[in-house]
């Protein structure tokens, strides 16, 4: 190993290992309301980093991951809601749901590319709410699905949640039960990514061509990619279902998806290490837009659009491409220093 | 007794409605295909602009300006306004990654809807139409002057942007600088200034395309949501490549979606949606460059 692999290494440890011990006693300082809010930023941590490993690592621009976010959620919901399943046991079975339907949309995905997959996702996410409209008798229609008082549901929604000998609020179970999935999720992307399968898919999106000559099985990891991606999501989905307490069509609008390939330029695409800030900016930056500058209708918006274009027009390549350009004069020094 | 019955008159009118509203999604549609063409990207902020420029054209009108003297001077604005935003915002991001463009056109979708809800508010308006809405009767079919009148104009402004491209210099740098940028440069073509005019042109449809739909559906902020989505479905069937395909995808949708939730009880007007972008994807699966597109040969 170089030197210069091992720092990087041990600066990527470090950082996770501060993540965590900050994310382990945040809700002390954090009311009620605000671990909540905290608890969201860890949802959409988690469908970012899905959606990273699609359009980031392998090139696939999708804008309907919404759409497999929405397949989790309702699987969650109709088993909690419908048949009184045990919440957290549905959530690993959301993901694989929904990573199924990802597998399946991989494979067609397969003949298109670029703008054009882009498109074809934003459709499925277009046509999902409409379609979850007309098939009521699984989805409740319009009026959803409620999981508020379930008895599978932990602590029903309202009840404070025993757990491991404390007692938590509800919000703070919540906060915990996204952030935990999320870091387990995180230190998977990171050794999936990191190794073989993580260079396969940059080669691919780097050049089909030459991955191809290299002897990459181009259809199947560009669909492994997609389900993958799209378990991710699934999981996502189903903690929002959790969080919400309540799911309709109406939970995953088409903005969501949006909201996720904004989060995730933000975050910088092809890293994991910006993920945070794209998943805070879809969290707060519009309500800072509302409460800071105008609650006059429609002036948020116009507040939140320009916030995004500076932000992107400042950083092209997102936050972990500022950490890269500031970090790199100064590993090149440690790594000169070395071979001198 | 009119020719065919009244089933087959029924249907002749929902063929020329469905092709007066394909005309609006066609306009639309065409104005996503010269971006495509020029910037490589597409403009989710399509339909917004037209939304924005439909409402400085009520505004004008509400003001005193006689409807077709607003109505010129609003495609002039749209022009200025696709100008003004190429070279503010998206010049900056040409050489970043497909996806930052993709963000910044959304963050526009975002902002513009926004600022016309701050500026005039959500209510719905009434847009007033150059059209009559009487019908004219030929062999016992009623169609309504609107519908001709939306089609006839969709049909000119298509046919002057194809004398435009094909028989002006301006249009032939156009196409060049679309083509090849590089090689356009060399030869003394601005670059540049072809893509701000690029999206000049394509503000100018969108705007067409919003005023034309205002009097059928009344003006609102979100008005353009579902005619964007429906001109983004016609540019992929007609091949993002093609502005032929664009108007083509546009008027076949328009008459397809007509007729199909009038005659089919199942899908009606709530799955119109989910059918047009059903079609869609098993378009794309057994062409994947549209209908008309072009399929590219990549040098390695």
């Amino acid at each position: 190993m170089t030197r210069r692999r091992a720092i990087t290494l041990g600066a990527q440890a470090g950082a996770f290992l501060v993540a965590v011990a900050l994310l382990t006693v945040l809700p002390h300082w954090l009311g009620d309301f605000r671990a909540s809010q905290v608890a969201y930023v860890g949802i959409y941590f988690i469908a970012i980093m899905g959606l990273n490993i699609l359009t980031g690592y392998t090139g696939q621009i999708s804008l309907g991951h919404g759409a497999f976010m929405a397949i989790g959620g309702y699987t969650t919901a109709i088993m909690v809601g419908h048949h009184n399943v045990r919440d957290l046991w549905t959530i690993p079975l959301a993901g694989l749901v929904a990573g199924g339907a990802g597998l399946l949309f991989g494979v067609p995905a397969l003949r298109l590319s670029g703008l054009y997959l882009a498109l074809a996702t934003f459709a499925i996410a277009v046509a999902l709410p409409a379609v979850l409209k007309k098939f009521d008798h699984f989805t409740g229609g319009t009026q959803g699905i409620q999981l508020f008082g379930r008895p599978g549901f932990t602590g029903k929604g309202y009840e404070n949640v025993h757990v491991l000998g404390q007692t938590l609020t509800f919000n703070n179970w919540l906060y915990y039960l996204t952030w935990t999935v999320a870091a387990v999720l995180f230190l998977i992307a990171w050794l999936v990514l990191g190794g073989r399968m993580g260079r396969t898919f940059r080669a691919i999106r780097d050049s089909e061509i030459a991955a191809t000559s290299s002897g990459v099985n181009l259809p199947l990891y560009k669909t492994l990619a997609f389900g993958l991606s799209a378990f991710y999501a699934g999981v996502a989905g189903s903690l929002f279902a959790l969080a919400t307490t309540f799911v309709n069509p109406d939970t995953f609008p088409i903005i969501l998806s949006l909201y996720l390939l904004i989060g995730a330029v933000i975050s910088g695409l092809g890293s994991l290490w910006g993920i945070a800030a794209g998943a805070l900016f879809i969290q707060y930056v519009p309500d800072l837009a509302s409460k800071y500058v105008s609650k006059a209708p429609g002036a948020p918006s116009v507040a939140y659009a320009v916030i995004l274009i500076i932000v992107v027009l400042l950083l092209p390549f997102g936050l972990t491409g500022l950490i890269r350009k500031s970090a790199r004069p100064l590993t090149d020094r440690l790594f000169r220093g070395h071979n001198q | 007794m009119e020719p065919g019955g009244p089933l087959m008159a029924n249907f002749l009118q929902q063929v020329v409605s469905g092709l007066a509203t394909g005309g609006i999604y066609g306009s639309l549609a065409l104005a996503l295909v010269l971006i495509y063409r020029a910037t490589r990207v597409i403009n989710f902020a399509q339909g917004e602009m037209g939304m924005f420029a439909t409402f400085i054209a009520l505004w004008l009108i509400e003001s005193g300006w006689p409807y077709w003297g607003a109505f010129f001077a609003t495609l002039a604005i749209a022009f200025v306004g696709g100008v003004v935003v190429e070279r503010v915002v998206i010049r900056p991001v040409e050489r970043a990654p497909a996806v930052t463009v993709v963000i910044i056109t959304i963050g526009l979708l975002i902002g513009l809807n926004g600022a016309a809800f701050w500026i005039w508010g959500g209510e719905t308006r009434a847009f007033p139409s150059a059209f009559s809405t009487r019908a004219i009767h030929v062999g016992g079919v009623a169609f309504s002057i609107q519908d001709l009148g939306v089609i006839g104009v969709s049909l000119a402004a298509v046919g002057l942007l194809y004398v435009f491209f094909r028989f002006t210099k301006l249009g032939l740098g156009l196409r060049a600088a679309a083509l090849n940028p590089e090689a356009s440069r060399l030869v003394g073509v601005r670059v540049g200034w072809m893509l701000a005019l690029g999206w000049g042109f394509a503000s100018v449809l969108g705007a067409l395309s919003g005023m034309m739909v205002a009097p059928l559906v009344f003006l609102d902020p979100n008005m353009m949501r579902a005619v964007l989505l429906y001109a983004l479905a016609a540019a992929i069937l007609g091949g993002l490549d093609s502005p032929i395909g664009a108007v083509v995808g546009g008027l076949v949708l328009g008459v397809g979606l007509n007729l199909i939730s009038t005659y089919v009880d199942f899908i009606g007007d709530q799955l119109k949606l989910p059918v047009a972008f059903a079609v869609i994807l098993a378009v794309l699966l057994v062409k994947p460059t549209g209908l008309f597109g072009r399929t590219t040969v990549r040098r390695v």
